[in-house]
């Protein structure tokens, strides 16, 4: 039997057994949904994504993340500290954040549990990587709108 | 660090704890009685002795003969020797052997290594519970067959395969032929929980572990029946009729017999308990959990246990959440739970991917108690909840 006392430190445990920040946002910014090609397990991550002023300039901020997780204690662990650890940062701040990054946040994680942190850093990648596609698209049909409205003028 | 409150094990396929009258009859060999049995003076004779009893006592237990047994170190060396051995001395006789897709990874093993020398292996597909059609066995022996290699007791889900039927079929092919197939069995699972016998079940050979029946670990033994062909792995003196070189492990063979003695007396009495606690905990969760289902098949099982797959819950999440409240289950078997593939055997069930990994087994043993159960009954409904309320997959919340 695999001692999970010495395996996982007291943060993996308590996130484990309080996950933070568990379930869906209304109306995401970006959602992201991924598999472990490793286990199978699956993890799906959602955020908010708000422009804010800062400093005379607009920044794309993360003010909100929930997570559903289908996985092992440290996948669970591992959501529900990437969640806490991307509230209130910029996109582009946010897409630096390491599985690395979680995993010591987590005060560690045993090296056969590192791809389940893995896992929460594609979530989140796949994430932003939605809310920008739908950025994207979103700015080319104003672009269309107001082509659009010029050539109708 | 919180204190864990209770310390229940629901993990006796993995390995049993070791009876305190088995512990009280190894002491005297780890201490007074040291000779080694080959010698001829009186420390010696003193331990060949005790050794002769203890060979007596497993024999009995499986209705086999006192000489057919072969004390290894464990069940997949017994395995290992029964596969191998087989093959190597009766290479001249043809190089096919026949077993199931759901054996143990030291039966598994052995025979994708064999296949790698020379040897061409057919695996039998079980069928949604778990159960092999004898009819395969028939349909699959060839000319070249020399060994059939089914286990008795599937360690993952307890189903029982139909070994007499099997053996009965062998039995028919090899009046009409002039190359004998052997038949074996891994019975580490079955011994102890469920009658064994050799002569009933038709089988040549039989391997079955200490550690699985309330003996010490680092012991094993291989029945193989008179007469049968086969050649020994390791190189060195003369023990175990020629078939095991190395002074043997006497603490450990002492530990076995006795553990056999203790299983020929009360096995009919702890059969009855385990089946009775394991249906309790059977009926309690599924009154009490929603959307479970059994693995394996629903009679025909060992007594203690009981493989369930819990929709939607990750089955590693909830041992980690039992464990936290002092319970032991296991995910697959206790050797592969290091990697995470799913279980080979769930797969062979049918199981998809997801299923088989929402699965637990629960395998129960000699010291539980009703309230053990209870109390399991008690805690794992709001476990599962917890996690199913975290879960990517299932319906939605
Ligand atoms: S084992 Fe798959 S995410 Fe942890």
């Amino acid at each position: 039997m695999v001692d999970y006392w010495s395996l996982y430190s007291k943060k993996v445990i308590d996130h484990f057994q309080y996950p933070r920040n568990v379930g869906e946002i209304k109306n995401p910014s970006g959602v992201g949904r991924v598999g472990s090609p490793v286990c199978g397990d699956i993890m799906e991550l959602q955020i908010k994504v708000e422009k804010k002023r800062i400093k005379g300039k607009t920044e794309k901020i993360i003010t909100d993340a929930k997570f559903r997780t289908f996985g092992c204690g440290a996948a669970i662990a591992t959501s529900s500290m990437i969640t806490e650890m991307v509230k209130g940062k910029k996109i582009n701040e946010a897409l630096k954040i390491s599985n690395k990054a979680v995993a010591e946040a987590l005060d560690g994680l045993p090296a056969i549990k590192m791809h389940c942190s893995a896992l929460a850093e594609d979530a989140l990648k796949a994430a932003i990587d939605d809310y920008l596609r739908r950025e994207s698209s979103r700015t080319k049909k104003n672009a269309n709108y107001h082509e659009q409205r010029r050539t109708n003028e | 660090m919180r204190p864990i409150l209770k310390r229940i094990y629901l993990d006796h396929n993995a390995t049993t704890p070791l009876h305190p009258l088995v512990l009280k009859a190894m002491l005297p060999y780890l201490e007074r009685d040291f000779g080694n049995p080959s010698s001829l003076h009186r420390f010696g004779r003193k331990v060949r002795a005790s050794m002769d009893e203890a060979r007596e006592k497993v024999a009995s237990l499986i209705g086999a003969k006192s000489e057919e047994i072969i004390f290894t170190s464990s069940g997949t060396e017994s395995n290992n020797l029964a596969l191998k051995g087989i093959v190597e001395a009766n290479r001249k006789r043809g190089n096919h052997i026949i077993t199931s897709s759901i054996e143990h990874p030291a039966v598994l093993n052995v025979c994708k290594y064999l296949s790698q020398h020379g040897c061409r292996v057919t695996y039998l597909p079980v069928d949604r519970y778990g159960l092999i059609n004898s009819e395969d066995v028939r349909k699959a022996i060839t000319k070249k067959t020399i060994l059939v290699s089914i286990m008795h007791a599937n360690n993952e889900m307890g189903t029982i395969q139909p070994l007499r039927e099997i053996g009965r079929i062998i039995k028919e092919a090899n009046s009409k032929r002039p190359n004998r197939v052997y038949f074996h069995t891994d019975a580490v699972q079955s011994v102890e929980k469920i009658k064994v016998n050799v002569n009933k079940l038709k089988v040549d050979l039989l391997s079955l572990s200490g550690h699985k029946l309330y003996g010490p670990k680092g012991i094993g033994a291989l029945y193989i029946r008179k007469g049968v062909r086969i050649s020994s792995l390791l190189q060195g003196g003369e023990h175990e009729y020629n078939l095991r070189a190395g002074t043997e492990n006497i603490p450990g063979i002492i530990g076995l017999g006795k553990a056999c003695k203790i299983a020929s007396r009360e096995r009919i009495k702890e059969e009855k308990k385990l089946l009775k606690l394991s249906e309790r905990l059977y009926q309690g969760i599924r009154e009490k959990i929603p959307d479970i289902r059994l693995n394996g098949h629903p009679k025909k099982r060992l007594p203690g246990t009981l493989n369930i797959s819990f929709e939607s819950v990750e089955g590693e999440a909830l041992l980690l959440a039992l464990d936290l409240e002092g319970i032991a289950v296991s995910i697959g078997s206790a050797c592969t739970s290091g990697s995470p593939e799913p279980s080979h055997v769930l797969l062979a069930l049918g199981l998809s991917y997801e299923e088989a990994y929402t699965s637990l087994r629960f395998s129960l043993g000699r010291e539980n108690t009703k309230e053990e159960i209870n109390y399991v009954i008690q805690i794992l409904p709001s476990i599962v909840k917890r996690i199913r309320g975290i879960s990517a997959i299932g319906r939605k919340k």
